[in-house]
């Protein structure tokens, strides 16, 4: 080319293909699964036409109705425990003068994030046993949602203390100018602008909760199969592409989610 | 009360309710993060004491612990007790998988970062409302089951895997080519697994980068090699850090990668654990190799605060 090129000064060569690159590994994985779970013949790796029958036998089979059941039980019920939690532990490590402990607390809730699953997962292991030894306490399936409940807090709070940080304080100190009480401006004011931090919050705590294999393996009792292990349970038989139906299930409850709460943060940004 | 009292100091009488509100208000506040910290204490932090005591007592023949006090965890890590004589011999297979898994994570952080940096800085270069689109593209998998992605590799990977089957229709192997448990396939596992974990803290860091700085760099005559190298990496250096870290912890510590890639053969730091606390029955062992994998990632995050924290005195 003779003409001198125009410089864009974001410009770098072959970053654009690599970014490429990197999407394509990310999705045709799971494009293929996806895909596959269509597939109607009964091995997964041969296609012979496309059907629907194989998320018609996964929807109507047993377990995986007990194991859909445990895991909407669990992480429904961990989503909101954490949510809430986290909501008022972001109001109470965002709207104080610093206090002491101000760190630790932090350090605190976003522990789970720091320390690797399995660790999480055997110390929780090891602490039900221990109750349960010397106690003789079993929470039976308030066990696993109670080791969802804590690494879901984290998940909860980064968008709830994102939003509050980002919140502007004017529109607070209007109302208490205007004869708010505190509780009234909280009630009228902070919580209904703050209600998309906590949907966002919400929805990843769900998905992380919905997920979870490592610490539900560990920590489950009998009986207690989430779809993670109903999916794990399946694959150390000859794969069926009903397996691939259940997982694909599974990725677009996780992509809805993740939309949802990026959508919602999107629309904060706006 | 007086009449010259309540003429005379209205204002500050409102000042003083309107500070004891305040003060009230926010000691009540402060009570709020106690659920969460209550959560977190008991189930979140008292395991982990728990196991720090456990790694200290005797294993249970069926599993669990005896409490009685003995080191023999840590020792069992690098010794093996002979059961005649009962000396002690050095057995390195514990550290052996130890410093697999930590190649295995170095490995995996560098060649996230060689595919994650580019990516995350094209991203950043975008257009704002293509950045969005780009940032729900690289965000879905990482908030993606990871089992099932794991098994999108495993499916593809296989003997009777994609790639065997396409390689075979093709003419070019007429054999399959063995690949799923095997050490490539962890490998191939993990980084398919924490690329999205580089890839968005170095997009955040990117995104806030100044190119009024490159353009200087430019007008400076600097070539673009020059610019990336002494320019924009010095500058996300805080996203590469933090980047790497999210990488390499989650990493070093992988338990769903390993057990259905490596098949249960090639161990990795979370499988060794988890196995102590099944078909190996001794919880103590597994909780002292927990405690050895914590150290591990106490080090890297040292690291991290140090690094973070000397990048802010430098302004």
């Amino acid at each position: 080319m003779a003409e001198p090129r125009v410089m864009d000064i974001k410009d770098q060569p072959g970053f654009r293909s690599i970014a490429v690159i990197c999407l394509l590994v990310l999705y045709i994985p799971v494009l293929i699964l996806m895909i596959f779970s269509l597939n109607s013949g009964s091995l997964v790796t041969h296609w012979e036409g496309v059907t629907l029958n194989w998320y018609g036998s996964a929807l109507l089979n047993e377990e995986f109705h007990s194991a859909a059941k445990n895991t909407l039980i669990i992480s429904v019920t961990a989503t909101i425990v954490s949510t809430i939690c986290a909501t008022l532990a972001a109001i109470g490590m965002t709207r104080v003068k610093p206090w002491r402990g101000l760190a630790a607390a932090f350090m605190i809730i976003n522990l789970p994030l720091m320390v690797p699953e399995i660790i999480t997962a055997v110390a929780t292991l090891s602490f039900f046993a221990l109750i349960a030894g010397t106690l003789g306490l079993n929470f039976g399936i308030g066990n696993l949602i109670l080791a969802h409940t804590v690494f879901c807090i984290p998940f909860a709070y980064m968008p709830i203390r994102a939003r509050l940080e980002d919140m502007d304080l004017t529109l607070e100190y209007a109302a208490a100018d205007l004869y708010a009480t505190p509780w009234n401006a909280f009630k009228r004011i902070t919580l209904p602008l703050l209600v998309p931090g906590i949907m966002s919050g919400a929805a990843l705590a769900f998905i992380v909760s919905f997920d979870d294999f490592t610490i539900t393996q560990l920590v489950a009792g009998p009986g207690q199969t989430t779809l993670p292990l109903y999916i794990w349970n399946q694959i150390r038989r000859p794969m069926t592409p009903e397996i691939n139906a259940i997982s694909t299930i599974l990725l677009l409850v996780s992509i809805l989610f993740v939309s949802v709460s990026f959508l919602i943060a999107r629309r904060r940004a706006k | 009360m007086t009449t010259a009292a309540l003429s005379s100091a209205p204002l500050s009488k409102a000042a003083l309710f309107e500070a004891q509100a305040v003060k009230t208000s926010a000691r009540r506040n402060r009570l709020l993060s106690l659920p969460a910290l209550i959560i977190i204490g008991v189930f979140g932090v008292l395991p982990l004491i728990i196991i720090c005591v456990y790694s200290l007592l005797v294993a249970a023949p069926y599993g669990g612990v005896q409490w009685q006090f003995s080191t023999d965890a840590y020792l069992n890590f690098l010794f093996q007790r002979d059961i005649f004589d009962d000396t002690l011999q050095f057995t390195p297979d514990f550290l052996i998988i130890y410093l697999r898994s930590f190649l295995f994570a170095v490995v995996t952080t560098v060649i996230c970062l060689l595919l994650g940096f580019p990516t995350a800085y094209f991203m950043a270069t975008r257009p704002p409302a293509q950045r969005n689109w780009w940032v729900l593209l690289i965000t879905i998998p990482f908030w993606s089951n990871l089992l099932v992605r794991t098994l999108a590799i495993m499916f593809i990977i296989r003997d009777e895997g994609l790639i065997n089957n396409a390689l075979l229709a093709l003419g070019v192997i007429d054999k399959p080519i063995t690949m799923l448990y095997t050490n490539f396939a962890i490998q191939l596992g993990l980084l398919y697994a924490f690329l999205p974990f580089m890839v968005l803290p170095l997009y955040s860091s990117l995104e806030k980068l100044d190119f009024r700085l490159v353009e200087a760099a430019y007008d400076l005559y600097a070539t673009r090699r020059q610019v990336l190298w002494r320019v924009i990496i010095p500058l996300s250096k805080p996203g590469i850090i933090a980047g790497c870290l999210l990488v390499f912890i989650p990493a070093l510590g992988a338990y769903v990668t390993p057990l259905i890639l490596g098949g249960g053969v090639h161990l990795m730091i979370g499988d060794l654990i988890a196995q102590q606390f099944g078909s190996g029955r001794n919880w103590p062992l597994g909780c002292a190799q927990a405690l050895i994998l914590m150290a591990a990632v106490l080090v890297a995050l040292f690291f991290y605060v140090r690094n973070t924290s000397g990048k802010v005195q430098h302004g």
